[in-house]
């Protein structure tokens, strides 16, 4: 019954001011537009290097993996080398055959103690070399795109910069 | 005469649908927009690789340095250069062993590095040494997101 009544109350029109809710929403809707700005995504490589550790010997079992990159004049990358192989052909080449001898040491395969986890590498790079190669060679030796799924698969984990290099 | 006569009659227009249409956009731009990005300087050419995805997890303590292309350091809101960089970063390490020490202070603070892809590798080893220095052990590059080809 008292729905009812309640029904009937509905029915009377009631004039709600709209103007001034439109304004504040309208103010709100140039704000959001006004401050959107689209940017490419970032993300991190993470290196983990505590002070003790800094030329101390390395617990792994494993020979650590010695990545050269040596710059040329104006920074630009000259020679890439891992442990004593060196890689030709352009930036991205060398990279890539790179990348290819990192898969060849270690393997792709997944396991809780695979020989991702195990191996570490260390980053000798000149002091001029510009850092953009050496977030390339970082690329290239932590995980490479699986061209048949799209996956990342994962490579080498741990990275550390070689002590005083260049300097 | 005409005209003023049309005006003074009052039109009513259903305004629900376009209420509901700017509400909806308003509810877009709010979800897309991103204040965190806030602490990234423009002037910084970040370097770009493949396998930059946004993390997953965010960082809990974080600190960001920024390096500009001529080495010069940039953090909070100032530019500094390697030796009074060194001062503010102790000021930093004392506050997070003051108030994290319950999760290990300096040393649970990532220091993430957004270094410009034309300054000198050396430059950014010489600003993570600084680091190492003052306290923090663990390191991010950053690298902005490019499509693979």
């Amino acid at each position: 019954m008292k729905l009812r009544k309640n029904e009937v109350h509905g029915r009377e029109k009631i004039e709600v001011p709209m103007t001034p809710m439109i304004d504040i929403v309208f103010q709100l809707l140039v704000f959001f537009i006004m401050t959107f700005k689209i940017v490419a995504m970032e993300g991190d490589f993470n290196i983990n290097m505590p002070q003790a550790a800094a030329g101390a010997p390395s617990t792994s079992l494993q020979v650590p993996m010695k990545l050269k990159l040596r710059a040329g004049p104006n920074g630009a990358l000259q020679s890439v080398a891992l442990n004593n192989t060196s890689f030709s052909g352009s930036a991205r080449e060398k990279f890539a055959q790179l990348q290819d001898a990192i898969v060849e040491q270690i393997g792709v395969a997944d396991g809780p103690s695979s020989a991702q986890e195990e191996s570490e590498i260390e980053i000798d790079a000149d002091y001029q070399l510009q850092y953009t190669y050496v977030i390339e060679a970082i690329t290239a030796v932590t995980g490479r795109i699986d061209p048949k799924t799209g996956e990342v698969q994962k490579l080498i984990e741990k990275i550390k910069f070689a002590p005083g290099a260049g300097g | 005469m005409k005209i003023k006569k049309n005006k003074r009659e009052m039109l009513e227009g259903d305004l629900t649908p376009m209420i509901d249409m700017t509400f909806q956009l308003i509810a877009f731009f709010m979800v897309l927009i991103n204040f965190t990005q806030a602490d990234q300087n423009k002037k910084i050419q970040l370097p770009q690789s493949e396998l930059a995805k946004p993390p997953e997890v965010p960082f809990e303590n974080a600190i960001t340095l920024q390096m500009y292309q001529d080495g010069m350091a940039y953090f909070d809101g100032n530019d500094y250069t390697l030796d009074s960089l060194r001062q503010r970063l102790v000021v930093e390490k004392q506050i997070a062993d003051d108030f994290k020490a319950d999760v290990g202070g300096a040393k649970s603070v990532t220091v993430i590095i957004r270094g410009d892809g034309r300054v000198a590798t050396g430059k950014v080893q010489e600003m993570i040494k600084l680091c190492q220095d003052v306290g923090f052990e663990k390191f991010a590059l950053r690298a902005k997101e490019e499509a693979p080809n």
